[in-house]
């Protein structure tokens, strides 16, 4: 438990200076591992937790940029006001899609495809309303980028990074709670027998449909972020399926189910991915495609050989609790 | 003694497969009892019917003078109903105390209070020593228990017990049956049984129940079912020379 305290107070008091550290490319990989971090732990809840595999989370990082984006982009409201409408609607739809599949008893892989339709079938409407730019996108104008203002959501690169570190640290620490919580009790016995949990008294449904909105309303806030990080939404990225298989991966491969899993998973791939890119360069090597090559045969070695994740067993050989 | 648990011309059938025909007993309130019958008798169906896994055709079913049938699983457990599955259905990624913790949050507050509950459970049935132990780890034998300590630590008035003596060693079998005294005698917990081993029916059970194709054929105390042609009948057939 010392030894736990003082990895994680180190991991911090690191990421804390890391900005007057890195150069201004290592805070951008940064600030993307922190919100790949982030929008995987969010995910976790629903399948680490619950065990609801949902392939389709990219749906409320898209509801969520959309909502706080357009709320921006017609209004000129800023994204204080657009966070809780992004939490908000990707609670519901969440909740909704959560209702259909459990009330109906749609569970497993035909609740995986179910996710993916919601996400797919939003990502072409989305296509076709123009209200929010359709298919050519929408941009958040941006007026400057070198002081900070909290309002707008605007400021230096260090100000993106401090946010994303800020929401990464504040879902660990929900996560921790909620695992800790009746909450995490019952998601686990669900994820581990429906049946038996349902035996012990626990109402399957309700909480499942609890995880449902919780991942939601924590995915939809990485929306949010993403939409003035960026300043530019299209459909076709933000919905595409491509992106909810990234969401997962950081998880699968840092261990679902556990709390610092994603965080580590999120960490090795954002590594391994530009490593990858570095070292083919340096050996001005570069077929097209060789670099997914590489990265799909060391994600296949670690689910091969490591099938609950790198952390489950680095936590046993440091000695600290998962 | 009153009856806890009444159960009136239950049926289940699926699709067309008579599982239970027209079924009716009642469970006193402190008793054990027992259900006894051949492979395929309905005895599993009898008690998932009562468990609310499956709503029955026709018939019904009362606990505490509340009717229960078509009620979900759940909802039966929160009436005072616990039970056990014939297949065990350990949660085996979690500890053994975390397993019973989940049962016990249904009638405590906190998580705090559901951990004592159930180191309280774990103790009665002899596997505190394992409550840090993953659940994947336990013994066959131990997961029996575990399923026991779970539906206890729910704090059932009625608990249904589904063939939990079955590949227990005869020793480990006396010990399982000495808990199930104790629970019944010093907790007032009233049992209902499915169960193979005779061994432990005789010992346990103040009354006995036989089912046969669905149907209650026979009722009694244990020395009377014992010698109830009719039992013997539907265990060794037609032309058994009685």
């Amino acid at each position: 438990m010392k030894r736990a305290v003082v990895l994680g107070a180190a991991l911090a008091a690191l990421a804390i200076v890391f900005p007057w550290l890195a150069t201004s490319y290592l805070l951008s990989m940064a600030t993307l591992l922190l919100y790949r971090a982030y929008t995987t732990q969010a995910w976790n809840v629903v399948m680490g937790f619950a065990g609801q595999l949902s392939l389709g989370h990219s749906l409320y990082i898209g509801l969520g940029a959309y909502a706080a984006g357009g709320l921006f982009v017609q209004f000129g409201i800023g994204p204080w006001a657009g966070l809780p409408l992004a939490i908000g609607v990707a609670m519901a739809v969440g909740v909704i899609i959560g209702y259909l599949a459990f009330r109906f008893g749609v569970s497993g892989v035909y609740f995986a495809l179910l996710t993916i339709a919601f996400a797919e079938f939003t990502r072409i409407a989305f296509d076709h309303i123009p209200w929010t730019g359709g298919p050519g996108g929408m941009f958040l104008p941006v007026e400057q980028r070198t002081s900070i203002d909290l309002v707008h959501f605007r400021g230096p690169p260090a100000f993106y990074y401090y946010a994303m570190l800020a929401l990464t640290g504040g879902a660990l620490a929900l996560c921790s709670k909620l695992l800790a919580s009746r909450a995490g009790y019952y998601w686990r016995a669900i994820r581990e027998n429906e049946a038996a949990a349902q035996a012990l008294g626990i109402n399957v449904f309700r909480w499942k449909l609890l995880a449902m909105a919780v991942s939601a309303g924590l995915t939809a806030v990485s929306g949010v972020f993403i939409a003035f990080f960026n300043n530019s939404l299209f459909p076709d990225d933000i919905f595409s399926t491509e992106r909810s298989i990234e969401i997962i991966l950081g998880s699968v491969i840092g261990g679902m189910g556990t709390r610092f899993g994603p965080i580590l998973g999120a960490a090795v791939l954002t590594v391994l991915s530009e490593a990858i890119t570095e070292a083919l360069a340096a050996l001005h090597w570069n077929p097209p495609g060789s670099k997914q090559i590489i990265y799909g045969v060391v994600l296949l070695a670690v689910v091969m050989f490591l099938p609950h994740g790198i952390w489950p067993p680095l936590a046993r050989r440091l000695g600290v609790a998962r | 003694m009153t009856a806890l648990l009444q159960v009136r011309a239950l049926a289940k059938s699926f699709r067309g497969l008579k599982a239970v025909v027209n079924a009716s007993f009642e469970v006193d309130d402190g008793s054990i009892s027992a259900l006894i019958g051949p492979n395929g008798a309905g005895k599993t169906t009898l008690f998932n019917l009562i468990a609310g896994v499956h709503a029955p055709d026709s018939g019904t079913i009362h606990f505490q003078g509340r009717p229960i049938h078509g009620l979900r699983p759940d909802q039966v457990c929160a009436a005072g109903i616990g039970r056990t599955f014939q297949l065990v259905k350990p949660f085996l990624a979690m500890s053994v105390l975390d397993n019973v913790i989940v049962g016990a949050l249904r009638v405590e507050p906190g998580v705090a209070a559901a951990r004592r509950a159930a180191l309280d459970v774990l103790d009665k049935l002899g596997l505190a020593a394992r409550a840090a132990d993953p659940a994947a780890a336990l013994t066959l034998s131990d997961h029996r228990r575990l399923e026991v300590a779970r539906a206890l630590a729910t704090r059932p008035r009625l608990l249904l017990l589904d063939e939990v003596m079955a590949g227990l060693r005869p020793t480990e079998c006396d010990r399982l049956v000495e808990v199930f005294r104790g629970l019944n005698r010093s907790d007032g917990v009233t049992i209902l049984l499915i169960e193979h081993v005779m061994r432990a029916v005789m010992a346990l059970a103040h009354h006995i129940g036989v089912l046969d194709r669905g149907q209650i054929v026979a009722r009694g105390t244990p020395e009377e079912v014992v010698r109830n042609p009719a039992v013997l009948q539907c265990y060794l057939g037609e032309d058994a020379d009685v």
